[in-house]
């Protein structure tokens, strides 16, 4: 594996000759990409006339940088992949030889102690070293601190895989409280604790799990029934709108709008899917796509109902289910009731569990119905819909309802999407919305629950953890902003993620009953389906 | 859609009216009727692309057929027309399950699964349509535990128990079919269409296979339609045989009166020429190929199939010997045997007007729709310029001393009119396209250079091939003064051997 | 009357262009089956390339005849942006062929994120205007035509034209239909498959860079999101017309443009756009593979 013969010379090249050569090729390539783009930029001048600004230099490094990598990867990755023999496949983590070298003791007691210690300098850091380094110390920490979570998780593996649906809602229940603790003990105060969690609980937590559910309820059209569906988006609208306009025109409360806008949603699936699911594979995906941007410029353009672009704003609060309010000015605030300290966290945290035994929900009746005929109809339906019809199933019906099911819980989502933001616009329901919840659906393996989870976690907080990379400011400029390359390494890290894992993080499928012992089925045998 | 006026007495499970299916041009089914008795196994064979499957596809409502009536009686004395039903309402309501002639299982879930599918609506009715299972009534729970049972007891019936957690695309071809027509068992249905069950199994599976139709047949009382080309499997198992060509009936009886009924016989005596004769061209081995070389049959039906007779059908070819007989191209097998019997009355006027289909109308009757394309290939034979209708002097040439010519081309050759070396020697250059064209043999006169041989064979010289043949040593030819009979019959034999080995 | 042939050749305009880039659906579409989601986002890059090309002559000369800059930004639009979707195809794309149908459509989502925002990261977000390049409008009886819209016409109809030589005439074009149908009996019979996927990318990036050329031309601005609403419309066109079906991909093309600007004009422009998705969803309802798609067997 280390020497391959060269094609054209028929002479032997070695690494390190054959990945001159690559780079060579993959520099030109490069340079030809990128000697518009990065070389020039287009920029107005101060009479808004279009001018070119040069950035030769920059064009340079960028294929520099390429060919290195492309050298480096070839000459020595390739190899070292090659040597090292992907073992894990069901996994499709390190290999067990890598990993063990990787997670040491030694290396972990190290890890620990640089936490510890910078943890302790925290108030001083600034002064201690500066405010330049003191960036990158808080990156050092944060490193210290993955690796070690990282052995201890490596050291329990086994035990965690085994259970890691209990582990992960032990956790997921656990986080806003841990969360809440641990920053009380940095700021010394309970309600700077509270205060500080916002983030944590908000745009990790809140907006992970409204992810999490979206794509649980897209995998049963895409992942169970094998439905290609890339409107998904038009019912989490739906959803939302209805929750928008009934609560703020009727004033009805959430716990009422939460039923009837999943049941909405599930109407508006029927009345979608009525015509067009007898369409296969992707004239039904253009469709429903075209549904999704039909509601969303209906959405736009019905400005008498929906406020237009601007959007509803005002969308009342949940309450604590009728007996206390999130609201200051109410009598039954919550604090007020408690007798403890305003904060906003409560509500935050409040709507972390709501949407989390939410999300239970949606996983509960899938795994439920996975075991019931309809469940196991649409697992047939994606395998063979002839096969289906001739065992006497009425695949329309069962599509319907697959299509039914996947836009209440879409439904549900979007109600709670307005209950958090306070205001809803068309603006969040953009095509974007649907592709990146089908890209969960698939890079987490199609009808896999933790999987799909797992990435609704990757996807959602890789790009949160983004925004926070502010000491890349050090490194790169202050003139630098890390949040622009969000979505560009985002969409760069679906395809190398596919790309690594066609099937997804979990490829194999649980079968629904067993007679002896359930054995997970591999990926080769599943099929995507047609529709 | 379902008419249900009692007609307890009615024996027919399925009785097929006037069944007509056509794909734009193509009549795949044309005017087909015949019955399926309750409790039996009837067969439906027929050469590859006879339409059998077809007409599956419009028993179970995967093809709404053009014309015809197809009524299903129920054990409990209903009756429902299927050309009515929608697809999923046949299983559903009138009891029909099929199975697939390329397996559909659900390769991604368990075999288990696979037969919890098949008890799907039961199981929704169970389950209060979804609702009630939901919230985990006693009711559902007990239906399912009921429907595992009966899985089981097919997966038992399939010999596929223990494999029952595996998923069903990982088990082996043989275990693939017989999870299939388990599958369709548990929808309890009173009629089971099998497309193929036997095909690509081997000895064992096969027996296998038997027992377990031979089992449902008995123990169930399901009535059965069964596809087949295997005609041990055929001969074994069925008690009714009908008999398709082209979309048409040919046959339709016992299987001992079909199996010995000269137009199947020779519905399949083409195909399976065309068959060997396609193995040896890939081998390379002309003189055999010559030997066997029945012509026109050449040009015979879209498909090519294996198994057609292996066992039993062999000694049939005992029967058919010297009755071997070549038609124009296009028609039927069955067609060819009608034209034969027809024909031999008025033998000599025929054999020299032209070929026994066009001269005789009612032969060609039965068969004149299928595959039209090869047609224009017999006024060709009419163009051969130099035909005689009778030997000169009584006594013909030994043409099989030209080398390309066996003494099934010499037969047919004479036939036509050509018995004589002289008369093969004047060909031009359209009378070995004309023969060309009727052999079905590309180019072949030309290269052997049959006109060449015949001319030195003419002028009473010899060839080195001829030589060989009248020491006796060239298999293919007779020696002079042999009747073509005889060896036709040792023709007829060699494969018959081979379709048996090959088997 | 005039109101209505005016609307027509408005329609012809806008039609061509999604016309343009609905061939590259619809190709790639044919040939691997899957649905290329950058395609939107490579026409974006086609525009933008040219509008760079515009201002590099725009410094180098103080005046250029019109069409030899037209012609220059379009050939340079074409080698750049077929280099794109070259490479895409290479590295997003290629890897995946043969394995789960969903995986490619996935990479293809992520390619077009990627794609947009490299473009925001290294062009800027906001809307690049250019000057207009030609604003000649002639006036017939009340109609009027203007020079660009004659241009489009005719650039799309020579390249359909050049293009339908190359794929009904051309050994190219057998390999590419050889591929279609029946993949591997074609690697079979020596076609070299990859090279033939590639071209059929180089070639629907080739058309969309045109239309992109033009699609700055006719607007004068373009902007990094400009990609996906085209490339949904392109997409709707490709699907409309039947996909896989290259006359059907620019009947379809033709179509949206007319249903747009004919709506546009005598009901509501706001709602255009859902006239054209409604118009497809009720066409495949009754036409279920499109207007000139081959209708599938349902084998069984
Ligand atoms: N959906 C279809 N469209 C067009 N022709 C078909 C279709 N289904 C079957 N046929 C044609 O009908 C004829 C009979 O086919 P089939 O019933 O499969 O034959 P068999 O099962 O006897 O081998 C064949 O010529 C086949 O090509
Ligand atoms: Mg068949």
């Amino acid at each position: 594996m280390a020497v391959t013969v060269s094609p054209e010379r028929g002479v032997v090249a070695t690494p390190v000759q054959r990945a001159t050569r690559e780079a060579l090729y993959a520099g030109a390539i490069a340079l030809g990409l990128f000697v518009l783009f990065i070389g020039l930029r287009t920029d107005q001048n101060i009479s808004n006339e279009l001018i070119l600004v040069q950035r030769w230099g920059l064009l340079a490094a960028v294929v520099i940088a390429t060919m290195l990598g492309r050298f480096l990867y070839v000459a020595y990755g390739q190899p070292f992949l090659a040597n090292q023999k992907i073992a894990d496949i069901a996994t499709g983590l390190l290999p067990e030889s890598v990993a063990t070298r990787f997670f040491r003791l030694p290396y972990f007691i190290a890890a620990v102690v640089v936490v510890a210690v910078l943890a302790l300098l925290a108030g001083s850091l600034d002064g201690l070293l500066g405010p330049g380094l003191a960036g990158y110390a808080r990156f050092a920490r944060a490193l210290a601190i993955i690796y070690a979570l990282a052995s201890v998780l490596f050291y329990f593996r086994t035990f965690i895989l085994a259970h890691f649906s209990a582990l992960g809602i032990t956790a997921l229940a656990l986080y806003p409280i841990i969360v809440v603790a641990v920053l009380a003990g940095y700021a010394g105060s309970m309600a700077g604790g509270f205060q500080g969690s916002l983030k944590w609980v908000d745009n990790f937590g809140i907006q992970i799990l409204i992810y999490v559910m979206l794509a649980w309820g897209l995998n049963i059209v895409v992942g169970l029934a094998g439905l290609l569906d890339l409107g998904y988006v038009a019912f989490y609208a739906v959803g939302a709108y209805a929750y928008a306009l009934l609560g703020t025109h009727f004033g009805l409360s959430f716990w009422i709008l939460l039923p009837a806008a999943g049941a909405m949603a599930a109407f508006w699936g029927v009345l979608l899917g009525f015509p067009v699911l007898r369409l296969r594979g992707d004239y039904l995906a253009i469709v429903t796509l075209a549904f999704g941007e039909i509601i969303r410029l209906v959405l736009i353009n019905w400005r008498e109902v929906t406020n237009g672009s601007a959007g509803i704003s005002g969308i009342p609060k949940v309450t604590f289910f009728g007996l206390m309010t999130f609201n200051v000015s109410d009598p039954n605030y919550i604090a007020k009731v408690l007798d403890i300290a305003t904060s906003s966290a409560y509500y935050k945290i409040f709507l972390y569990y709501l949407i989390l035994g939410l999300c239970l929900l949606t996983a509960f009746v899938t795994i439920r119905l996975r075991r019931m005929p309809v469940g196991r109809a649409w697992e047939a339906l994606r395998e063979d819909e002839i096969a289906c019809r001739s065992l006497g199933i009425n695949t329309t019906t069962t599509k319907l309802t697959a299509f039914a099911t996947g836009a209440m819980f879409g439904g549900f989502a979007g109600s709670f999407f307005a209950a958090r933001q306070g205001f809803v616009s068309p603006e969040s329901f953009i095509f974007l919305e649907s592709a990146i919840i089908l890209a969960m659906v698939v890079l987490g393996g199609m009808g896999s629950l933790v999987g799909i989870a797992v990435a609704a976690m990757v996807m959602i907080g890789g790009t949160e953890v983004l925004r926070e990379l502010d000491f890349l400011k050090q490194v790169f400029g202050p003139d630098f902003t890390p949040e622009l390359y969000r979505m560009l390494l985002f969409g760069m890290a679906m395809v190398i993620v596919m790309l690594w894992k066609p099937r997804g993080f979990v490829g194999s499928r649980e079968p629904t009953a067993f007679l002896k012992k359930s054995k997970a089925v591999s990926g080769s045998f599943t099929k995507e389906g047609h529709g | 859609m379902s008419d249900t006026n009692p007609s307890p007495m009615n024996d027919a499970i399925l009785q097929v009216d006037h069944l007509s299916m056509k794909f734009g041009g193509l009549v795949a089914i044309g005017d087909l009727s015949f019955q399926a008795k309750r409790g039996e196994i009837t067969a439906l064979i027929g050469p590859n692309g006879a339409g059998k499957t077809t007409v599956f596809n419009c028993i179970t409502g995967f093809y709404k057929p053009s014309e015809g009536m197809l009524t299903l009686n129920r054990r409990d004395g209903s009756s429902y027309l299927l050309e009515r039903l929608p697809n999923h309402e046949i299983p559903a309501r009138a009891k029909v399950a099929r199975t697939f002639q390329n397996i559909r299982l659900f390769s991604g879930m368990t075999l288990l699964e696979n037969l919890l599918v098949a008890q799907h609506n039961k199981l929704m009715k169970a389950s209060g349509y979804t609702v009630l299972g939901l919230f985990g009534f006693s009711g559902y729970r007990k239906a399912s535990a009921e429907s595992v049972e009966l899985a089981r007891h097919w997966l038992e019936k399939a010999d596929l128990v223990d494999r029952a957690d595996d998923p069903a695309g990982d088990l082996p071809y043989g275990a693939q079919r017989r999870l299939e027509i388990a599958r369709a068992m548990c929808t309890g249905p009173e009629l089971l269409c099998l497309d193929e069950p036997a095909a690509g199994l081997n000895p064992k599976e096969s027996m296998a296979l038997n027992a377990l139709l031979m089992d449902i047949k008995d123990n169930t009382g399901t009535s059965i339609l069964l596809i087949e080309h295997d005609m041990a499997v055929v001969m074994q198992i069925s008690d009714h045989v009908v008999v398709l060509e082209y979309g048409r009936k040919i046959s339709d009886g016992s299987p001992h009166s079909v199996r010995t009924d000269p137009r199947v016989i020779a519905a399949y005596l083409g195909v399976e020429d065309e068959e060997v004769e396609t193995v040896l061209t890939e081998v390379g081995d002309e003189d055999v190929i010559e030997q066997l070389d029945t012509g026109p049959d050449s040009a015979h039906g879209p498909g090519t199939s294996s198994s057609y007779l292996a066992g039993p059908v062999t000694d049939t070819i005992g029967h058919s010997e010297g009755e071997r007989v070549t038609v124009s191209k296009g028609a039927s097998k069955a067609g060819q045997f009608d034209a034969k019997s027809s024909a031999a009355a008025s033998k000599a006027a025929a054999q020299a007007a032209a070929p026994p289909a066009k001269a005789e109308p009612a032969a060609a009757k039965p068969t004149a729709k299928p595959s039209t394309a090869k047609a224009p290939a017999k006024s060709k034979v009419a163009g051969v310029s130099n035909r005689l209708t009778a030997p000169r002097g009584g006594e013909a040439d030994n043409l099989t001393r030209i080398k390309g010519i066996g003494t099934v081309n010499e037969k047919k050759l004479n036939q036509h009119g050509i018995f004589h070396f002289d008369q093969i020697a004047a060909w031009k250059k359209a009378d070995v396209a004309a023969v060309e064209a009727y052999l079905a043999f590309d180019g072949r006169i030309a290269r052997e250079d049959w006109v060449g041989q015949a001319k030195l064979l003419a002028a009473g010289k010899e060839t080195e091939f001829s030589r060989r043949v009248d020491a006796g040593k060239v298999e293919t030819s007779h020696a002079s003064g042999k009747t073509a009979k005889t060896v036709a019959g040792k023709t007829a034999a060699a494969p018959a051997g081979k379709r048996g080995g090959r088997k | 009357m005039q109101y209505f042939v005016q609307q027509l050749i408005n329609g012809l305009t806008l039609g061509s262009i999604y016309g343009l880039i609905a061939i590259g659906y619809t190709m790639v579409y044919g040939i691997i089956g899957m649905i290329n989601f950058a395609h939107g986002d490579i026409f974006m890059v086609g525009a933008f390339t040219a509008l760079i090309v515009f201002l590099i002559l725009g410094a180098l000369f103080y005046s250029l005849p019109v069409v030899i800059a037209l012609l220059i930004m379009m050939i340079v639009a074409m080698l750049l942006t077929s280099l794109y979707n070259w490479t895409i195809e290479k590295v997003a794309y290629r890897p995946l062929r043969g394995s789960f149908r969903l995986a490619p459509l996935i990479t293809a989502i992520g390619m077009s994120i990627a794609l947009s925002n490299f473009v925001q990261v290294t062009q800027g977000p906001r809307n690049k205007p250019i000057p207009p390049m030609v604003s000649t409008v002639y006036n017939i009886e009340g109609i009027s035509v203007s020079l660009k819209q004659i241009i489009i016409v005719i650039v799309t109809a020579l390249l359909l034209a050049l293009f339908w030589y190359l794929v009904n005439k051309t050994s190219l074009g057998r390999a590419q239909r050889a591929c279609e149908q029946d993949r591997k009996m074609a690697a079979l019979l020596g076609i070299d498959v990859d090279r033939t996927i590639s071209i059929t990318f180089v070639m629907g990036a080739a058309l969309a860079a045109v239309a992109g050329t033009l699609f700055l031309m006719y607007y004068g601005v373009i902007a990094f999101s400009d990609g996906f609403t085209p490339g949904v419309k392109a997409f709707t066109a490709a699907v409309l017309g039947g996909i896989g079906s290259l006359p059907g991909a620019v009947l379809g093309g033709l179509m949206i443009g007319f249903i747009e600007s004919m709506w546009s004009a005598y009901f509501s422009i706001d709602y255009k756009d859902v006239a054209a998705f409604s118009i497809l969803a009720i066409v495949l309802i009754f036409l279920p593979s499109g207007i000139l798609g081959r209708p599938e067997v349902e084998k069984v």
